[in-house]
């Protein structure tokens, strides 16, 4: 069967497929429903620039917090200046942006332990800034009433033609990540976290290649925080908390961080048992920390390694029993 | 209004020292930054909210209770997630942000949700100083155990061989194991005592703050700030960071707001980190 498909294609046809289910599917959902769907293509595109600053091996712990910087610009600048959502939309990513580049020059002193602090408490002191000044920020409330996208006269309110919305801008970005990371600037990105030194030695600066990594992540990240609350409305410093961080980490680690599709496998497989443990949110946090434990120590590799894991298990069967 | 700033400042700083100390302890020897540290505090705390103030067991054997049942935690936590996890410190770290989410389930499921809880001081009463310093008899009384604590402490590192393999195992892994040093055995001594001030640290604040599942997030912050402005790895540092970093707390606390105290202090950390990464105290830990 495999035969009548040409290899070349298949990743085509997936794709094709993928995206006539995912038109098609809102349209037979319930409401609570295709808001997690929205949710959960806008954390793709979390977990996929997340993939990118750790591409050259430093786990940020600041991503969380760059999603918020993204989006409360765009939230303060089109609810205080009436500027429209499709011009906020861009520079929350080019805020988000910036700010990792200012940042950059203090962290990236720093490497592994220090960084992995360094970022966190970076992270936590933009977040209590939002919480502290009311004025612009809103405080611990946040900032509500954010005005939704207009384009003629499709009402975003509604779940069906926001979640188009965002599957095109999540779809655009994910596909320019894809190709920035099987660029040369990818390439030397995994040459840089893999062989430093060597990196270093044929003349690649491995300051500057991190700084670039984590600004485009940052500046995706932001793009996916303005997608996030134009949707729902608010935007609030507890939505980007540790908390949240934890997830994407989560949703990196228990997908696999070794292939690019790794992390998108772990926020959809995690993001639908989420949605099956609604019932019992108490006990939501000490199911994700018992499966993150349980993936650390037993299968580091993610779920993307896993049909691997059997393969080999499979064969090397077949090879003592022959 | 100046000297009760300093006082209370002082007697904060006793806390942040004990929550401080299980940290570097636990970094110093097994490289392993504990997220869940702040945790262990807050089930000492719960110990005190559940045993004592729910069931009415006296405040003092509850203390004890509390030490014995961090202690016994922090032991699990070494032998099933960081000794699996030696020589991979994001991985340490990763399971220890998967401890920190059971545990505030734990926390939520024995206490129940709704607002934070309150444990009545066991020791009443208030001494007036100079008849305008107000310190309570309770925050008296813990800052004394601190003070007893981190003596028996002190002496612990410097002056028994257990303290000795420690310190040496902080300094050079390899070469202490060389020396036929048991590094499990230290590991295991290390995130005993850290825990147990934990533990300590917890019970002792119990009557004196608000107690519910996310208090470990402040204290985790604190300890991180102490731990990096004083030197990573550096008990000492970690101790009179504690002591600079209470005093600015509480003064921006008192004469402006708690956040921004808070804020100022991560700045001031992320500024140690750039300026000297080694903080007051620390040397040059080993790649």
């Amino acid at each position: 069967m495999n035969s009548l498909i040409p290899a070349k294609f298949r990743p085509v046809l997936f794709l094709l497929l993928l995206y006539a289910v995912l038109i098609v599917l809102p349209h037979f959902l319930k409401y609570h429903q295709q808001d997690f769907l929205i949710f959960l293509t806008i954390n793709i595109l979390v977990v996929v620039s997340y993939r990118l600053v750790t591409l050259t091996g430093e786990w940020s712990l600041i991503h969380a917090v760059m999603m918020g910087v993204g989006a409360y610009t765009s939230a303060l600048i089109s609810k205080n200046f009436d500027i429209s959502f499709w011009i906020t939309l861009p520079l929350a990513g080019v805020m988000a942006g910036l700010v990792a580049l200012l940042l950059s020059y203090p962290l990236f002193r720093m490497t592994q332990f220090y960084f992995l602090i360094g970022s966190f408490a970076a992270g936590e002191a933009i977040r209590l800034t939002w919480i502290q000044f009311i004025k612009p920020f809103g405080g611990t409330g946040g900032t509500s009433a954010i005005p939704s996208p207009e384009l003629m006269n499709i009402d975003f309110l509604e779940p069906i033609p926001y979640f188009y919305l965002v599957l095109i801008v999540v779809s655009i970005c994910v596909y320019l990540l894809y190709r920035i990371e099987n660029s040369r600037i990818g390439l030397t990105l995994h040459a840089v976290h893999w062989k430093g030194v060597l990196a270093e030695s044929v003349g690649v600066n491995t300051w500057n290649y991190r700084t670039l990594a984590f600004v485009i992540g940052s500046l995706f990240v932001g793009i996916a925080g303005a997608l996030k609350v134009h949707y729902i409305g608010t935007v609030a410093p507890k939505q980007f908390d540790i908390g949240f961080m934890v997830f994407i980490l989560i949703w990196v680690i228990v997908g696999g961080y070794r292939t690019f599709y790794g992390a998108i496998i772990g926020a959809v497989v995690l993001s639908v048992l989420d949605e099956i443990l609604r019932g019992v949110e108490q006990l939501r946090p000490a199911i994700y920390g018992a499966t993150l434990i349980f993936f650390i120590l037993y299968l580091p590799g993610g779920l993307e390694s896993l049909p691997q894991k059997i393969r080999q298990k499979f064969w090397a069967n077949r090879e003592s029993a022959t | 209004m100046l000297i009760q700033t300093v006082v209370n400042g002082l007697i904060q700083s006793g806390f942040y020292a004990l929550a401080a100390i299980g940290l570097v302890l636990v970094f110093g020897v097994m490289r392993v930054v504990n997220f869940a540290h702040g945790e262990l505090v807050m089930i000492g705390a719960y110990t005190i909210w559940f045993v004592h103030a729910q069931n009415g067991v006296p405040y003092l054997i509850t203390v004890v209770l509390a030490i014995l049942l961090v202690t016994a935690l922090g032991l699990l936590m070494e032998r099933f997630l960081f000794r699996p996890m030696t020589g991979d410190p994001l991985g340490g770290l990763i399971c220890s942000i998967g401890m920190l989410f059971i545990l505030q389930v734990i926390a939520t499921y024995v206490g129940g949700e709704g607002p934070s809880k309150q444990v009545p001081p066991p020791f009443e009463g208030t001494l007036i100083l100079l008849d305008s310093v107000r310190i309570p008899y309770q925050r008296l009384f813990s800052i004394a155990v601190v003070i007893v604590a981190l003596g028996i402490l002190w002496y612990f590192l410097t002056r028994t061989k257990f303290g000795w393999a420690v310190r040496a195992v902080s300094m050079d892994r390899e070469a202490a194991a060389l020396q036929g040093i048991s590094t499990i055995r230290v590991s295991m001594i290390a995130i005993g005592v850290g825990a147990a001030m934990a533990g300590l640290a917890g019970a002792l604040m119990a009557p004196l703050t608000n107690i519910n599942p996310h208090m470990g997030h402040n204290v985790i912050i604190a300890a991180f700030i102490v731990t990096i402005v004083g030197g990573v790895g550096s008990l000492p540092g970690a101790v009179i960071a504690s002591v600079l970093y209470a005093l600015f707390h509480t003064f921006v606390t008192t004469y402006f707001s708690g956040t921004i105290a808070t804020i100022s202090g991560l700045v001031i950390m992320v500024l140690v980190l750039i300026v000297r990464p080694t903080g007051i105290m620390g040397h040059r830990v080993s790649e």
